[in-house]
């Protein structure tokens, strides 16, 4: 088959244009993998999520109370609404692994005697269940099993309510409810030193003397049933038993990592790809209409030779689907491998029994579409014009640009400034849209270098507030009942331990007026030197006799006003309601914490004294001595190692930061060479003749090529300013789009980000200009002024 | 004799640029024939290239009406005029137009994908005596190879008319006469009815028929008894 004439002129032309061309398809084909990644990802973890939940039957509500009888069940399951419950047995334990100086901890589940749950089942990935009538069998999580290198039939032991068990491993499993296997005060999963436990309910409720008796129901309700009424109504069973409130999965852990996970996808969808398929239509516009300019006698031609408009059209618009196609291509490729990279740092934190890209192909179709459709609209108006031309006016050469006198011009005569510097800046006000585009296009690239090392900045603030001055203990030890204040003595004694300090922690509910919120209060004695009460300025402060302090984004949930009165009830013991006011609120970034006067919330429960944990700092050297101290300690619900934590949780995640940022110097590098290196091939072909003339009349190759890569210079600066506001912007953006009751980042740039960001820009920049300045040098002065524009 | 190839009543062009009305046509009404080589003269601005342009389908008048034998032009719309060009009209211009990205072969090719009955583009390319220069891009041409290739790429859709905007216009003498050559070839050859637009007075001997414009306006008619060869005239 021969080619069509018009054909070949636009491939020629593509191959000729090679450079600008693949300027511009780099852009596009960030966009395309941004968009991939982000939005495969986000649905890839919906559609396994959903899955998941579905086939393994994760429950819609959760109801713990302290022991309730076995007959209020048939009373529970007669709630209108609800489909399924069932009862478990739960509990923390303390483990001795084998080979593991630190205590672990471990959350134990019951399994029904007739052996699989009838909700949130597990999956079974070696081994067996264990035995309903075994005394010391149990399955584990496979994580924590891989992580210690254990296989079915070996053992570790536990401590369980005070008794030492050996407990042998039958089988290794996954289930729904640990996707983000989150142990007690843990900031990330760490499956090492957490477990979860699934032990037969017979050999549970020996350990945990809960015979006849159950401390959690796992509710499915019908479709179409009320999630508030049922848990007004199981709330109500269960207060005589010590119900702590039943909750539905916005409040179960697991699911509420993974939800914050795939808003933060969702944000990154919204926010990052319009910026590139933006910067790609600028460049394809004005690459295009800089093509048909000078085509413009060609374009007369090709109608006077009969060419339809739509052919003409179809003509420029080829060329830009072509660099589309080249730029779709490369981002499927780089998002492919970019999802990969994800998929696998996912793999890290959480556990899916599988991964499903079901849906891929359409992200592949939607990401290569609108990458087109970019394209499409940056080349529409061009060719559109290019269309329209009248073909006896395409003819003649175009008139030269008008110039005007007009305010700049009476402010440069001012600045005597010189001819070069006049001609850049007159160019400028010549294309003012052109010059505003390339500008905000430059911007984009210092806004999302600022938004990246954003994160740095805004991780160093969480962790230096969270750590460095509200939490400065090595370890937190939690008791399974709260303890006289006067038993820390006892802990004196453990060997290791340097400075000791009681808290206690009381779950309850918040109320004011009809909005309420589940959390904790924490009080500690006011010369406490470890756990404090940070203020916004970054100063301790102790929290005065009778009132609270809240952590502002809870305040803000429950439309409180400092001074405001606090409806408090309390979700043990008595179960009192009191009301204390609102006396401060304080930034906190993990958590949605809220904090008393130790003798205050004492004095409220009516007690003396009494601690729920204890914070621990350790000596180094006794660090072996003070673990192997604390397997032998029968009160111990759990540990939270904070030090150690803080260690893996920096190293895991200044990993992914290092990774993230380097993606994004590259994309803000390709961003700015697109913009420089196309809008310095525009101007010098605008200008070759004036350029030329210049060297004609004696100008040196130096003071012509200032005027080109001053023109790029000038825009790459006035860029600046604009970008870091767009950075900022983008950096709020997400951290509206992430903040969650989990945690919330810290709104904080440091100006060194926003110099790191310029500089990369500014000298990209400069680097792009100084490739097509070699052009210059080999300018042909002859050819040039003889050409007809 | 024949009906004529293009007929015009009364035809105006104005040219509205705000400040001032220029009558580019003030009145035109001519006939050209088939077969006829005509050769149109006047000073600059008189209006040449607007009629030309017009006949042509490149653009449209004000008043007045413009026949292609059956086919009023007047009135027509951009495809109508878009399908006349394709099917009817070959151009050649001052400045050659060639589309850089193109070897001479594939710029006549332009025409012959998108015509009826086309010659083959080497036929084309013959007949102006560029045989040996098939494969070469504009840029490795002479002007005078250009514009013969420019005339190929006119003819090679075997047209009615052709019509030329100052085709020596850019050429020396020499060049210039191989590209007369060409055209009264194809008028010879191929009965093509040839409209050629020239500053140059002596010209006008090849033609059979010279009209002089002046202001907008055909100002006088004159009938060549005896036409000279292109090698014989000289400037
Ligand atoms: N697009 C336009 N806008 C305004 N005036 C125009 C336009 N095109 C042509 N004219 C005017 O119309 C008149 C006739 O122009 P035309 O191009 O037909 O002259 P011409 O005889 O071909 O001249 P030349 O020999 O210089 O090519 C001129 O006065 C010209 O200025
Ligand atoms: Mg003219």
């Amino acid at each position: 088959m021969v080619m069509h004439a018009l054909d070949r002129k636009l491939l020629r032309d593509f191959f000729r244009l090679w450079a600008q061309v693949l300027a511009i398809s780099m852009v596009l084909a960030c966009g395309v993998a941004a968009l991939l990644t982000s939005f495969g990802m986000y649905q890839a973890l919906g559609d396994s999520r959903d899955a998941y939940y579905g086939r393994n039957r994760l429950a819609d509500l959760w109801a713990p109370a302290r022991r309730a009888p076995m007959s209020l069940l048939p009373e529970i399951a007669a709630i209108p609404g609800i489909r399924t419950a069932e009862a478990r047995t739960e509990g923390m334990v303390m483990l001795d692994l084998p080979g593991r100086e630190e205590v672990a901890v471990g959350q134990i589940l019951s399994l029904p005697a007739s052996g699989e749950p009838l909700l949130n089942l597990p999956i079974l990935r070696s081994g067996r269940l264990p035995d309903p009538d075994a005394e010391a069998e149990v399955a584990v999580n496979e994580p924590f099993a891989l992580a210690n290198g254990y296989r079915p039939g070996d053992r570790f032991s536990a401590n369980l309510n005070g008794a030492r068990r050996e407990l042998t491993i039958t089988g290794t499993v996954l289930s729904p409810e640990f996707i983000y296997a989150l142990g007690p005060g843990a900031l990330m999963p760490d499956k090492e030193g957490f477990a979860v436990i699934w032990m037969p309910e017979r050999a549970v409720q020996a350990a945990f003397d809960m015979s006849g008796a159950f401390n959690s129901v796992t509710i499915a309700l019908y479709a179409g049933a009320s999630e508030a009424e049922v848990i007004d109504r199981l709330d109500a069973l269960l207060d005589p038993y010590g119900g702590t409130g039943a909750y539905g999965r916005d409040r179960q852990i697991s699911d509420s990592f993974v939800s914050s996970e795939m808003d933060q996808l969702w944000t990154m969808t919204v926010v990052l790809p319009p910026i590139f398929f933006g910067v790609a239509a600028f460049l394809v516009n004005m690459v295009l209409g800089r093509i048909v300019a000078l085509e413009r006698s060609e374009i007369g031609l090709l109608k006077a030779l009969g060419y339809s408009n739509t052919a003409i059209a179809m003509h420029y618009l080829m060329l830009a689907g072509l660099t589309a196609v080249v730029g779709i291509l490369v981002g499927w490729g780089f998002g492919a491998w970019m999802a990969h990279g994800l998929a696998t740092l996912y793999a890290d934190f959480f556990n899916f029994p599988y991964l499903i890209f079901r849906g891929s192909w359409t992200v592949y179709a939607i990401s290569g579409l609108i990458g087109l459709g970019s394209a499409a609209f940056g080349a529409l108006r061009v060719a559109l014009k290019a269309a329209r031309l009248p073909p006896a006016v395409a003819m003649q050469p175009p008139a030269p640009p008008r110039f005007r006198r007009g305010l700049i011009d009476r402010i440069m005569a001012r600045l005597r400034l010189s001819q070069p510097a006049m001609m850049i800046l007159r160019n400028l006000v010549r294309w003012p849209i052109r010059a505003a585009a390339s500008a905000l296009g430059l911007s984009m690239a210092v806004a999302v270098l600022a938004a990246a090392s954003f994160f740095d900045d805004a991780l160093d603030k969480m962790l230096d507030t969270t750590f460095g001055l509200a939490n400065r203990q090595d370890v937190v030890l939690m008791f399974t009942e709260d303890l006289p204040e006067i038993s820390l003595d006892e802990l004196r004694s453990l060997p290791g331990a340097m400075q000791i300090e009681g808290q206690l922690s009381e779950a309850v509910i918040l109320r004011n007026g009809h909005l309420e919120k589940h959390t904790g209060i924490e009080a500690r004695r006011p010369d406490s030197d470890l756990s404090r009460v940070v203020t916004d300025a970054g100063r301790v402060t102790a929290v005065a006799p009778g009132g609270l302090v809240l952590t502002e984004r809870l305040a803000e949930q429950l439309g409180l006003a400092i001074g405001d009165p606090v409806e408090v009830e309390f979700l043990s013991g008595r179960r009192e309601t009191v009301s204390l006011p609102l006396h401060a609120t304080i930034p906190q970034y993990i958590g949605l914490g809220a904090y008393a006067d130790f003798e205050t919330l004492n004095a409220i429960r009516r007690q003396a004294p009494r601690v729920s944990v204890a914070n621990v700092t350790i000596d180094e050297a006794h660090r072996a001595e003070f673990h192997r101290a604390l397997n032998e300690m029968p009160a111990l619900a759990g540990t939270a190692m904070l030090t150690d934590m803080l260690r893996s949780f920096k190293d895991t995640i200044q990993k992914n930061i290092d990774i993230t940022a380097t993606v994004y110097i590259v994309i803000a590098v390709l961003i700015t060479v697109g913009v420089t290196y196309n809008g310095a091939r525009i101007q010098l072909s605008e200008r070759a003749r004036e350029l030329a003339s210049l060297r004609i009349l004696g100008f040196s190759r130096g003071e012509v090529s200032f005027i080109l890569v001053g023109e790029t210079m000038v825009l790459a600066l006035l860029a600046q300013p604009f970008g870091w506001l767009a950075g900022m912007g983008i950096a709020w953006a997400f951290t509206q789009g992430v903040t969650s009751d989990l945690y919330e980042i810290p709104f904080v740039i440091v100006p060194s980000t926003f110099a790191r960001a310029s500089l990369i820009v500014l000298v990209t920049a400069l680097v792009s200009a100084l490739i097509v300045r070699r052009r210059i040098d080999r300018l042909d002065l002859v050819a040039v002024m003889k050409t007809r524009e | 004799m024949a009906p004529p190839v293009f007929r015009t009543e009364n035809l105006t062009k104005v040219y509205d640029t705000g400040k001032v009305k220029v009558h580019a046509l003030a009145g035109v009404d001519l006939e050209l024939y088939e077969g006829e080589l005509t050769v149109l003269l006047g000073p600059s601005g008189s209006g040449k290239s607007t009629l030309l342009n017009i006949l042509g389908g490149l653009d449209t008048a004000t008043s007045g009406r413009v026949w292609f034998r059956d086919l009023e032009l007047t009135g027509m719309g951009d495809r109508q005029l878009t399908a006349y060009r394709r099917d009817h009209v070959g151009f050649v211009f001052q400045f050659y137009n060639l589309v850089a990205s193109l070897t001479a072969r594939e710029n006549v090719q332009l025409v012959t994908d998108v015509s009826k009955h086309p010659m083959r583009p080497a036929e084309a390319l013959a007949l102006v005596g560029l045989e040996p220069r098939l494969d070469h891009f504009p840029a490795e041409l002479s002007g005078g190879e250009q514009q013969r290739v420019a005339i190929a790429r006119a003819i090679a859709k075997r047209p009615e008319v052709l019509l030329c905007d100052e085709p020596t216009g850019a050429l020396d003498s020499k060049t210039g006469v191989q590209v007369l050559e060409a055209l009264q070839r194809v008028n010879d050859e191929l009965g093509t009815a040839t409209v050629v637009i020239t500053h140059n007075a002596m010209i006008r001997k090849m033609a059979h028929r010279v009209l002089r414009f002046q202001d907008g306006r055909i100002s006088s008619v004159e009938t060549n008894d005896t036409r000279l060869a292109p090698s014989e005239i000289e400037w």
